[in-house]
């Protein structure tokens, strides 16, 4: 009759995975990131032992240097696509793999780097090196499903090791992962902390952030920065025009709303539309 | 003092506990009253400071209680102020609601372990044997912990955990003395005076406190404090304070008729007004003192031979809450938004034969855009569509169907607390299911 | 120990989850089976009636609220599941033998009982009974058809509607034969004809047009599909005189804890779990007609 346990967003063929003859095979890549989600895989530790005994962990260059050609049944791909040979790269991974998981910010909206999606690379190229001319990179950063199809995308900055393991297990089930899409406020609230947004007045995201990270900062006393990127129909607007409304500029919001998941399009929209004009005023 | 000093003294309490409405207690004899809670193995949970509110917590000694402080609460915004007072309780309800003590946020409900044969063994944890003692709750938060006993106890499904909580826990009230901007109590004939639902009732004055006892328990640890018989002037000077609270409840809701209104109002064009401004966050419902949901998920270790099976507190504001194979049922703000004000003000009165509200203001005060319910309310009924040409579904005074027994009889539901058997007839007169029963039969007696 | 916790683990402990096995798979559509499954309780295998639903718990995964096909002559309970979530997919994988949890059943029956006629009714007063599915939706109907193969003699005419996408999404295909040697009357359609097919083409509601209804007063309807399929389908009833208070539905909402104490399932007032799943459509159509209530 009904089957809710399904997400009907993230319908995969993961089926089948469990019934290989020989253990999947898994690869781990990288692309424009700081490596912060792969050294989450490593923090698995007992988890990753066991993980180890089910799958090959067959290119996982962080861990070891041996390497093996694919194909892979299952990728991991942290990172964001900055350069023009990533992105024939992320092609090759994709033509290789059977289910390919974008793993973090960077891989599931271009990351903290796609700050640069809102100004001039040439320009950022002359201020950083001192020969602009080797430099050989897009314009843009932008996440793994702007150039190939994602079966998955597990978000955060850095993700949830937890979450990772249960996507890992839901595939040797033969399952289609599936993480929470909801608010962060309702992991607050499950951990008792009290809202900093209300009784502290601190800008928090977390209203519109997916959870994930089990609500960390709010128990720090700190509002939430949105790290695990928005939440499903998030309401930016109304959280912005709200604090506009309690005597905050919009010129002060746009920097929350472009942070780690700045390109993510939810929050990009909104900080476009809070302070149209903000590019120029703060060009780096 | 000597065996039959005490002894005296122990008849002569329990004298003026017979012979009096309302006992006094010195302000010290809080301490007295803690100390003896935990001596009796209860776990005392109550009012404390922690992270910039007044929350709930285990409590230790009257120290840990937020003394001198009190709250300004306004429709998204909660500041903690010193009062500079003496007074234990001179504050309003917080961020926390009792709930969490019943009905807690995580709870593991089942296990399930595969055996050598490849086959599941599955058990229930047993019940938690901690016994909580409540101390200072308000009254919408008595009407709040009678809603969530219709709820979670008085239907033909019990929630055993939450049964075995509340049925041992010890409740310990106050009499409210100062009102937030954000209460509405006296809308919802749930307070601010601690009418019944407690073992004990504090209010707390200037010097003191007057004890009113409402249960034979009540009684028990009252006859163990040190107490005296109220004077007139400290019952005075309790009711003054109290009408103190009462006078500065400004905020109103009308339920005249609240029921129909919404239900009648369900493609209101105000939802959609409503739906710019809700976050969707879940807050409201989380900070409610009546707010049941929850969902069971599995947990389990990699290998997947143990699994828990834990509840954990849900939301009808999560996208995944209504999901079904077909696509998920409620998929929009607005949807979401309804669906929780029309269930908390209007169809909550079918299911349970009272309003989901108590009119505590926690959702007014903990939604982070200060979306105010009241207002809503009032916006639809200033404007309300017109009347149903179809009359719209009265509520049926059958709750469900017990299982077991009667399962084809859709009328059979248990009766509700507190509703009469004249109550369930008055209802079922123009009710759907009386029309059905009628139908059915005339469509027999048609052809004989 | 207090009464409702006594109560509470009394003889029906909603939250028991109890042994089963599957002992056979039927496959009656590209993705579509019948699950039989051998409940290590065996009361709880009698214990059923038609249209209620059990909740199959595969642990690791979760549960799923699937409702009862019927039950074998060998006391195995039957659940026609399609694979569309995880649980259904665990089902899939794990195929005969496999081991998994049941709670139930739960829920509102058909309306099977009032179908009886009073002892001093004459074979004139029996009613007419109509069944209209959807694909999938003639799994919690089947019961019914059971249940009226071994009543015949308590209703008059009994005709079963059953529309499919395609002709090979038609279920219980095999069972056809049978239904009609006890006077059930079938008549199929579907969205998508292939070369085999020679039957009728279109929506279901087109077969409800056109069915000879003698004595639509007292007819009883039972409709089980897309919510849309079934609004249209009441009415087309109502259309030809069948009062909407025959007609009966069953619906679909997210079912966690089956007892109506998680609040998923609700609708309007109703909670789909305990109230439902089976509504008289009267009852629920003004709950039915509200978009994303």
């Amino acid at each position: 009759m009904n089957d809710s346990n399904k997400h009907p967003d993230q319908a995969t063929e993961a089926a089948g995975l469990k019934s290989r003859p020989q253990a999947p095979r898994l690869a781990v890549f990288k692309f424009a990131s700081c490596d912060g989600c792969q050294l989450q895989i490593l923090s698995c530790e007992d988890e990753l032992l066991t993980i180890a005994d089910q799958v090959q962990i067959v290119h996982f260059l962080e861990a070891s240097s041996h390497f093996e050609e694919g194909p892979y049944d299952v990728a991991l791909v942290e990172g964001s696509i900055t350069t023009a040979a990533d992105r024939d790269r992320i092609r090759q991974v994709r033509q290789q793999s059977r289910f390919l998981i974008a793993i973090g910010a960077c891989a599931t909206s271009g990351g903290i780097q796609a700050l640069k999606n809102w100004g001039d690379h040439h320009e950022f190229s002359r201020c950083v090196y001192a020969e602009p001319a080797y430099i050989r990179t897009l314009s843009t950063s932008t996440a793994i499903s702007e150039h190939v199809t994602v079966d998955f995308e597990l978000r955060g900055c850095p993700i949830n090791r937890l979450q990772l393991v249960e996507v890992i297990q839901a595939l040797l089930r033969g399952q289609s992962p599936r993480t929470p899409r909801h608010s962060v406020c309702i992991d607050c609230k499950r951990r008792g902390t009290v809202c900093v947004a209300v009784a502290q007045d601190k800008v928090c995201l977390g209203p519109v952030t997916q959870s994930g990270c089990g609500a960390i900062c709010p128990s720090f006393d700190r509002g939430c920065y949105g790290c695990f990127g928005p939440a499903g129909q998030p309401n930016c607007e109304s959280l912005t025009e709200h604090w506009i409304g309690c005597g905050r500029s919009p010129v002060s919001l746009v920097p929350l709303m472009r942070n780690f998941n700045a390109d993510a399009p939810a929050f990009r929209e909104e900080g476009d539309r809070i302070d149209p004009d903000y590019d120029q005023g703060h060009v780096l | 003092m000597g065996w039959g000093e005490a002894e005296a003294m122990a008849m002569s309490r329990q004298e003026t506990l017979a012979n009096a409405a309302s006992l006094w207690l010195e302000r010290s004899t809080l301490d007295e009253l803690i100390r003896l809670l935990r001596g009796e193995g209860f776990t005392v949970v109550g009012p404390r400071l922690d992270q910039g509110a007044i929350v709930y917590g285990e409590i230790e000694r009257a120290s840990d209680l937020p003394r001198g402080w009190t709250d300004d609460q306004k429709p998204g915004k909660y500041r903690l102020e010193n009062s500079g007072g003496e007074a234990y309780f001179e504050y309003n309800v917080g961020p926390h609601s009792w709930k969490q003590f019943f009905f807690p946020p995580r709870l593991a409900v089942e296990r399930a372990k595969r055996e050598e044969n490849g086959g599941w063994t599955f058990s229930r944890p047993e019940p938690s044997d901690e016994r909580y003692a409540l101390l200072g709750v308000r009254a919408c938060e008595l009407a709040a912990i009678a809603v969530q006993d219709r709820v979670m106890m008085n239907g033909p499904y019990v929630d055993r955990e939450y049964a075995a909580r509340r049925e041992s826990a010890l409740i310990i009230a106050v009499n409210c003395t100062v009102a937030a901007e954000t209460c509405f109590c006296t809308s919802m004939g749930s307070g601010p005076r601690c009418q019944a639902d407690f073992d004990l009732a504090l209010t707390e004055t200037e010097e003191g406190f007057v004890l009113e006892v409402g249960t034979e328990a009540g009684w028990e640890i009252a006859a163990r404090l040190e107490h005296c018989e109220a004077s007139p002037d400290q019952l005075a000077s309790a009711d003054r304070l109290r009408h103190r609270a009462e006078d500065q409840i400004s905020k109103e809701m009308s339920n005249d008729g609240i029921r129909d209104l919404l239900l009648n109002n369900l493609n209101h064009p105000h939802w959609d007004k409503v739906a710019a401004r809700c976050l969707s966050c879940t807050n409201c419902t989380m900070v409610c003192p009546t707010c049941f949901c929850s969902t069971v998920n599995d947990v389990s270790e990699l290998a997947g031979d143990e699994v828990e099976r834990v509840r954990q507190w849900d939301s009808c504001f999560n996208l995944e809450f209504g999901y079904t194979a077909g696509g998920t049922v409620r998929n929009s703000i607005r949807n979401r938004y309804r669906q929780w004000l029309t269930h908390k003000l209007a169809s909550w009165h079918d299911q349970f034969d009272t309003s989901g509200c108590v009119g505590c203001g926690r959702c007014i005060t903990w939604c982070p855009v200060g979306i105010d319910l009241t207002e809503e309310v009032e916006a639809i009924r200033q404007q309300p569509a017109k009347r149903r040409e179809v009359p719209l579904p009265q509520p049926r005074p059958d709750a469900c169907v017990v299982p077991g027994e009667a399962a084809a009889d859709q009328s059979n539901r248990p009766r509700s607390v507190g509703q009469t058997i004249d109550d369930r007839q008055r209802g079922a007169s123009d009710s759907a299911e009386a029309q059905q029963d009628a139908s059915i039969a005339d469509g027999g007696t048609d052809r004989e | 120990m207090s009464n409702t916790v006594a109560r509470a683990q009394g003889s029906h402990n909603p939250w028991q989850v109890t042994s089963a096995t599957i002992v056979r798979i039927d496959r009656e559509a590209p993705d579509v089976s019948t699950y039989e499954l051998r409940m290590a309780d065996p009361v709880q295998a009698e214990s059923f009636q038609p249209g209620q639903f059990n909740m199959l718990y595969v642990p690791g995964i979760g549960e799923a609220a699937i409702s009862i096909s019927g039950k074998t002559n060998d006391g195995l309970l039957q659940h026609t599941v399609r694979t569309v979530g995880a649980v259904t997919a665990a089902l899939e994988r794990g195929g005969v033998g496999f081991s998994l949890g049941v709670r139930g059943p739960f829920g509102t029956p058909w309306p099977v009982d009032r179908l009886r006629p009073s002892p001093s009714s004459t074979p004139a007063d029996r009613r007419d009974v109509i069944l209209v599915a959807g694909g999938i939706g003639l799994a919690p109907l089947r019961s019914v058809i059971t249940h009226l193969i071994q009543h015949r003699d308590e209703v008059n005419q009994v005709d079963v509607l059953l529309g499919a996408r395609t002709p090979s999404d038609l279920i219980y295909a095999s069972e056809f034969e049978a239904w009609a040697d006890h006077g059930i009357r079938l008549q199929t359609t579907v969205d998508r004809a292939d070369a085999t097919w020679s039957g009728h083409v279109g929506v279901v509601t087109v077969l409800l047009d056109r069915l000879a209804i003698e004595q639509p007063e007292s007819t009883i309807l039972m409709t089980c599909g897309p919510e849309v399929m079934m609004r249209f389908v009441v009415q087309a009833a109502s259309a030809r005189g069948i009062p909407e208070s025959n007609a009966w539905v069953t619906l679909e909402r997210n079912m966690n804890c089956a007892i109506g104490l998680c609040g998923h399932c609700q609708l309007g007032p109703e909670f789909v779990c305990k109230d439902g799943p089976v509504f008289r459509y009267d009852r629920i159509s003004t709950w039915f007609h509200v978009q994303g209530l």
